[in-house]
């Protein structure tokens, strides 16, 4: 067995300082400059970040033109949304996208992760290729997949010899059509994730678990997946975020438009909220249902949380 | 030493907070002279010539043309969205009538022309298309006309003589007086041709059947003439959906939505082989079908009468830097001339009575229908037209009942709920 007791010396101690300084500047050195160092982003954010959060609460609770008129009354936006069929069926979409979207992106990004750490030829060309999907724009993306699942001489109906499938007209196929375009944009960054967590995590483990007789299954069960909880839980908390404000992919399958189907099939909450503030200047209205998505965000994001903490099987 | 630096460091970040802040101010005025305008239009206005012809003559300006071709979902909302914000409009805005109809009570939006010699320009216009263009309360002149559209409809001559129908166009007239027969035709060719859909699809002809149908009740469609939404009780528009959705039902349509990528890809697959085309549609008929199918595009009489489908309008929007300007090119491109111009272009039929009397209007043909007259066919009847009162929420209401004809085209609805669902649908838009 090896021995792994006898570690270098922690580094001697930095000699004390000669000439102190005085206090003042001592104290500002220390307390203050780290403070400092960090605003900029603590201002920003409370610019861009924290003010339209407060500012949108003020909004939902008007009758807010987008431009126009404003007028006070309370709760009512919300009272109203919630009654409000067309919000529910946004709902119902953006979950079922989210859920169809992604846990195989999940999935599949670990086990293309796991593929990408082997030894093999070419290895930096397949790891930068999982990145080509995010450097490809937007709208070559909506143009090939546009063409792909056309109703008349799409390539997927062709392979798939569904000749004349309207891949908009259905829940499932305009979902089906959409998770596969989120998944194809990313799965590689998650991918990318995965596989810089799989790589911190030390050969000797692996080395250990050999000798003692561990499968590559087993090792990858047993070792793998526990030392990647952090990635885990920080990928299925960036992708509840993105599966669930879900708003390009299905834009661009119906080409532009922010209604999501001839009767709704797709639209997202996020679609909703733009259609409100956007075609029917209903400012108030839109964000009322932009606080409805941020609680739904965080309601799901402290789900997956507690779920994927249990990864693993520890306590 | 050490001080310096951290305060070097501090400067830099500092530094980067403010240019943060000031990168998003831009200036592109540009100092002496140069003046750009930005000119917005949907589907195909035939402007091209006329803009090059604009900047030889008018040395310092430049033209940007934006040409969108998806209107009601993609160009009106982002124009809506331009004027109610108050920036990003072009200098000089293309107009659907419906649009304009929804935004004569927002004169303030609008650059009033009668500040720039518009009110000399009255006899240029047909009477109503230039009193459709005045500000509701009638103060402002907000817009000029740009064409109107008489109705007719296209079809496909090569098509047609592999169902082994007649191809002149006065005899396919002659196949189709009323719409009953139109259908009868329509089924007689698809088992001829079973691979080609009769119809591109249920939006274009509902539209062009409901232009045809409102005259019957009042000139008017979802709105009656003090803008009550009557959807429901309109017969003209239950008429048009009725007809529709028999042809739905009867498998003619396509199922394509006009102005959808789809649709455009169906020009080039003869996925249809006729298609209601008010004036306006020939030059979109054309572009979309491109140089394969010259000459195989022909132009007939449309079942049950003539009709008044869209005709569009130009404005100039407050917000445009230079209002002087923009207005000059406004007055030029609806001139009798530049309509004539956009009239042999894309075959944009003219609402100046002096274009439309001009030989060059009234005698032309069109090359690419198979020299098909239509001066004769369209503009004979132009100053017949009667224009069909729109409410200012027609656009909202319209584009609901699009969308669930989609449905119905989608077998998403039956006949009956697509009906019920469209009125009340509507209603809640109108409201």
């Amino acid at each position: 067995m090896l021995d792994v007791s006898k570690r270098p010396a922690a580094a001697p101690a930095p000699p004390a300082d000669k000439a102190p300084r005085s206090r003042r500047s001592t104290w500002f050195d220390l307390k203050a400059t780290p403070y400092l160092l960090v605003s900029p982003y603590f201002i920003l954010f409370s610019v861009f970040g924290l003010f339209p959060l407060g500012f949108t609460v003020w909004v939902s609770l008007h009758d807010w033109e987008l431009a126009g008129d404003r007028e006070w009354i309370g709760l009512e936006n919300y009272t109203a949304l919630l009654q409000d069929g067309e919000f529910w069926n946004s709902v119902l979409n953006t979950v079922g996208m989210f859920v169809l979207a992604t846990i195989p992106q999940l999935i599949l990004a670990l086990m293309l992760a796991n593929a990408l750490n082997k030894r093999m030829r070419l290895r930096l060309l397949y790891r930068l290729g999982v990145l080509v999907p995010m450097v490809t724009s937007v709208v070559a993306v909506a143009v090939v997949f546009g063409q792909l699942f056309a109703r008349d001489y799409g390539f997927v109906n062709w392979l798939l010899r569904t000749d004349g499938l309207d891949w908009t007209a259905d829940k499932w196929s305009s979902w089906t059509a959409i998770s596969v375009m989120v998944d194809w944009r990313w799965t590689g960054y998650n991918a990318l994730i995965y596989l810089a967590a799989m790589q911190a995590i030390p050969r000797d483990l692996y080395e250990a678990a050999s000798i003692d007789g561990a499968s590559s299954r087993r090792q990858f069960w047993q070792i793998t997946i526990p030392m990647l909880k952090p990635a885990i839980v920080f990928t299925t908390i960036t992708s509840t975020i993105g599966g669930l404000s879900l708003f390009t992919e299905p834009v661009m399958f119906a080409q532009g438009d922010v209604g999501g189907g001839s009767l709704g099939q797709f639209q997202t909450v996020a679609m909703y909220m733009y259609e409100n503030a956007f075609r029917h200047f209903d400012y108030g209205y839109a964000s009322a249902v932009a606080w409805m998505l941020f609680m739904m965000i965080l309601l799901v994001c402290f789900f997956s949380f507690l779920f994927t903490r249990r990864i693993g099987g520890e306590k | 030493m050490k001080s310096t630096r951290r305060s070097a460091a501090i400067a830099a970040v500092l530094a980067g907070v403010l240019a943060a802040g000031t990168a998003c101010s831009s200036d592109d005025s540009g100092g002496s002279g140069e003046i750009t305008l930005t000119v917005d239009t949907f589907g195909s206005f035939g402007y091209e010539e006329l803009f090059t012809q604009y900047e030889k003559d008018n040395p310092g300006i430049k033209i940007e043309h934006r040409n969108e071709k998806e209107h009601e979902k993609v160009y009106v909302p982002n124009l809506l969205k331009y004027l109610e914000t108050g920036s990003g409009a072009g200098d000089v805005v293309a107009l659907e009538e419906g649009v304009l109809t929804n935004l004569r009570g927002q004169a303030t939006k609008f650059v009033d022309l009668n500040q720039y010699g518009g009110a000399e320009l009255k006899d240029d216009f047909l009477p109503w298309k230039w009193s459709l263009g005045q500000s509701l309360d009638g103060k402002s002149l907000m817009a000029l006309g740009t064409d109107v559209g008489g109705l007719a409809m296209c079809y496909r001559t090569d098509l047609f003589e592999k169902a082994g129908l007649p191809t002149d166009r006065t005899e396919v007239a002659k196949l189709w007086p009323t719409w009953e027969s139109y259908v009868d035709t329509g089924k007689k060719f698809q088992e001829k041709v079973p691979n080609t859909k009769f119809v591109d699809g249920l939006t274009t002809l509902f539209n062009a059947v409901l232009s045809q149908e409102a005259p019957k009740n009042g000139n008017v469609t979802y709105f009656d003439a003090s803008d009550k939404y009557i959807a429901d009780t309109n017969p003209a528009v239950k008429s048009a959906f009725d007809f529709v959705s028999g042809l739905d039902e009867q498998q003619l349509s396509a199922g394509l939505k006009s102005f959808t990528p789809q649709w455009q890809t169906g020009f080039k697959k003869d996925s249809f082989a006729t298609m209601a085309c008010p004036a306006w549609m020939l030059g979109v008929i054309k572009e979309n079908s491109g140089d394969t199918y010259d000459d195989k595009w022909d132009v007939a009489a449309v079942p049950g009468g003539g009709g008044n489908w869209g005709g569009s309008f130009l404005a100039v929007p407050k917000q445009s830097e230079h209002p002087k300007e923009a207005a000059d090119l406004a007055k030029f491109l609806t001139s009798a001339k530049s309509q004539i111009t956009a009239f042999k272009a894309v075959n944009a039929l003219p609402t100046s009575p002096e274009a439309l009397a001009d030989p060059e209007v009234k005698d032309a043909k069109n090359e690419y229908f198979n020299d098909a007259p239509v001066g004769e066919i369209f503009a004979t009847t132009a100053t017949s037209l009667q224009p069909v009162q729109l409410g200012v929420k027609n656009v909202d209401v319209r584009t609901v009942f699009e969308d669930i004809l989609v449905a119905l085209g989608q077998d998403k609805l039956s006949a009956d709920e697509a009906w019920k669902k469209a009125v009340e649908d509507g209603r809640d838009k109108a409201e």
